[in-house]
């Protein structure tokens, strides 16, 4: 897995709330069997009309924006559990995203493929949002050691909660694979005391 | 202090519990499907693993079949690939495969109970959020990502935080053209599309124990809907019933041996949940979904609500829903003209919604600007329709009965509903696009559905069935 310890980049707002996984990777993409290239067609409907011309207004259009981080309204990545959403983020380029609440199975989805998820009050968010919007080159830090977030504009900072598992696959690139093959043992007596 | 039925089946399932690691969760049964279990064997090959447990998993090719001539290759390439790759994978790896011209393929989330595979007190997962459906039997059943599959493929377990517990009661009778349908969409339109997040919500209370087994999947086919994780019902002699018998349920001493464990899966009286609520079911009407995402919801009879009713910061998200649904706010939805109706998805293509659904539409024709599809959940669905007439009930109402599969509730075969159509769908989500690119949905009950293939516009199907009464 893809390794994160820190990050500073601009960010690009998507201040929408109740972002489905439909609307990250709509269904009739997820016919292929691997897990690249989904970053085309992120967010396709939109971001592009039905001959595929870019809509100028969506946010992924417009080159004010840019950067590493996406920021998203509240119950970000609900509904469906592919986490083709969450490889398509990626793969369009984005490291890590923030919002006031995320659904679970996109979250857990976010973490398993080093692409963090950050939870942040709705006042931290609309503080985010804000700042971007008067100036789009604004710098947001993002560490994971420390769990802070910082706006090197203004100097606001917030700290961040994340499982200290998940938070040491992510600085080591570990998996939940190599956790658990590991635990082997424990596996065999499990299912010895359950045939017995 | 007792303990809660997630708690119970939690705790008899966890291998090892570490302070500060999440709980490592033995899976009793894994679900795959076409869509999200390739990257997954791919990666067992890249690291050189075997399936750990093969006979404790099971396949099924559902979310991209074409729903009609199933007997002939699939014709969409990609599609057709992708079919096949999960043929081969299960031929490589040892894993069982209901494919297309299986008589036990179908939705996998219909199959599973229908086999007797889902098995009560057990630990369920499948890449498919909707796997909180087999929570019904009294399961842990919750949907993961493809790295997850993988890793319940390579060592039949998943690391997993122990979820927080939410008990929903629903108590009293429910009125005439009143589903677990209605029930479950009005437990969403009062807690939110995210207001289960967090949680494993057990369903109780006395509306919930009248219940078939096919109700009660309906409602805890949409726990994930509200964010939920999974949902679960403690199973009783309605679940026990319906098991008996079944494809690969325990048959004779095993029988005996299984319903003396079952019986204990209950909470127990002193439980504390982390949250408890509770709804009357006299409260209840048929419902309807009205926005882009299903607590967006209200009584069939109701108004959509005003802009200043929503939090100041959800009224963008509210006018934006509004404004791709081509309706407004304040208005009704009643008499609103549809263009389409799908009767499917593994929230209700059972038979017993197949039978309602004909029972209603009997003797009567659909709208002629309505196209209406009845897509089963599984071949032996199918076959049972077909085998009580209900096919030709359909056929002369002027319903079309295709072939078992996904189909329309997510538009990854060509069943897709055209931009700006509107379609009545008992599925599960009304997300943007979910059933075509600008389709629009309007969920609802598959009594609801038919009410509006047959009249063309959305109905109050209690007024039709007091109708009928009178003829």
């Amino acid at each position: 897995m893809k390794k994160f310890i820190e990050l500073t980049s601009t960010a690009v707002p998507l201040p929408i709330e109740n972002v489905d996984t439909d609307q990250i990777i709509p269904a009739r993409f997820l016919k292929a069997t691997t897990r690249e290239g989904f970053g085309d067609n992120l967010f396709c409907d939109w971001r592009y009309d039905a001959n595929r011309q870019e809509k100028p207004d969506f946010v992924l259009n417009n080159p004010t924006y840019s950067g590493k981080i996406l920021v998203g309204g509240k119950n970000f990545g609900c509904g469906s559990s592919r986490e083709h959403a969450a490889w398509a983020i990626q793969d369009y380029g984005f490291d890590v995203v923030v919002s006031s609440f995320f659904a679970d199975i996109f979250k857990g989805n976010a973490l398993n493929n080093g692409l963090l998820p950050i939870q942040v009050s709705d006042a931290f968010l609309q503080n985010i949002f804000t700042e971007v919007a008067r100036n789009p080159a604004t710098q947001i830090n993002v560490n994971l050691e420390a769990q802070t977030i910082t706006l090197l504009s203004t100097g606001d900072q917030a700290t961040f909660e994340i499982n200290p598992y998940k938070k040491s696959c992510l600085l080591n690139g570990y998996d939940d694979i190599d956790f658990i093959l590991n635990q082997r043992e424990a596996v065999a007596a499990y299912e010895a005391s359950q045939a017995g | 202090m007792g303990k809660t039925l997630v708690e119970k089946i939690w705790d008899a399932h966890v291998v090892k519990s570490d302070a500060g690691f999440p709980d490592i969760l033995y899976i009793d049964t894994h679900f795959i499907h076409e869509v999200t279990s390739p990257q997954a064997f791919d990666g067992l090959r890249k690291r050189g693993l075997p399936v750990f447990r093969p006979k404790q998993t099971v396949a099924t090719a559902d979310h991209n079949v074409p729903t009609l001539h199933q007997d002939q290759p699939i014709k969409e390439e990609l599609s057709r690939y992708q079919v096949d790759m999960l043929t081969k994978n299960c031929a490589e790896f040892g894993v069982e495969l209901y494919g297309l011209g299986h008589p036990f393929q179908g939705i996998v989330h219909v199959i599973g109970p229908e086999l007797g595979i889902t098995l009560p007190g057990s630990t369920i997962v499948c890449g498919d959020s909707h796997t909180s459906t087999h929570g019904a039997f009294g399961c842990i059943a919750f949907g993961i990502g493809t790295s997850q599959v993988e890793q319940v493929l390579a060592t039949q377990c998943l690391l997993q935080q122990r979820p927080k517990t939410m008990k929903i009661e629903v108590n009293g009778q429910l009125a005439a053209g009143v589903t677990a349908k209605d029930i479950i969409l009005y437990i969403i339109s009062k807690i939110s599309a995210a207001g289960g997040t967090g949680y494993f919500i057990e369903y109780a209370g006395s509306t919930i124990e009248s219940l078939s087994m096919e109700a009660r999947m309906t409602i805890c086919n949409m726990s994930i809907e509200m964010g939920a994780r999974g949902g679960l019902i403690a199973p009783d002699q309605i679940t026990f019933d319906y098991v008996k018998g079944r494809e690969f349920a325990p048959k004779g001493e095993q029988w005996d041996a299984a319903l003396e464990k079952w019986s204990k899966l209950y909470s127990d009286e002193d439980a504390a949940f982390d949250e408890v609520l509770t709804f009357d079911a006299a409260d209840i009407e048929p419902m309807i979904t009205y926005g882009t995402n299903p607590g967006m919801g209200m009584g069939i009879s109701g108004h959509i609500p005003s802009r200043e009713s929503q939090p100041l910061s959800e009224q963008p998200s509210f006018e934006k829903a509004l404004d791709y649904m081509g309706i407004e706010a304040d208005a009704p939805l009643l008499g609103k003209e549809i263009d389409y109706v799908f009767i499917g998805s593994c929230t209700n293509s059972r038979i017993e919604d197949l039978r309602q659904v004909a029972e209603f539409v009997y003797g009567k024709q659909k709208s002629p600007k309505v196209t209406a599809w009845i897509v089963p959940g599984s071949k032996q669905v199918e076959q049972q329709a077909i085998e009580e007439g209900l096919d030709k009930v359909f056929e002369a109402a002027g319903f079309q009965l295709r072939e078992p599969g996904c189909s329309a509730c997510l538009g990854m075969n060509e069943d897709k509903i055209p931009a700006g159509k509107y379609c009545v769908s008992t599925s599960n989500r009304n997300f943007e696009g979910r059933q075509g690119p600008n389709s629009r949905t309007f969920l609802a009950s598959p009594l609801t559905a038919a009410a509006a293939a047959i009249t063309g516009h959305i109905t109050d199907v209690r007024a039709m069935m007091k109708e009928n009464a009178y003829v």
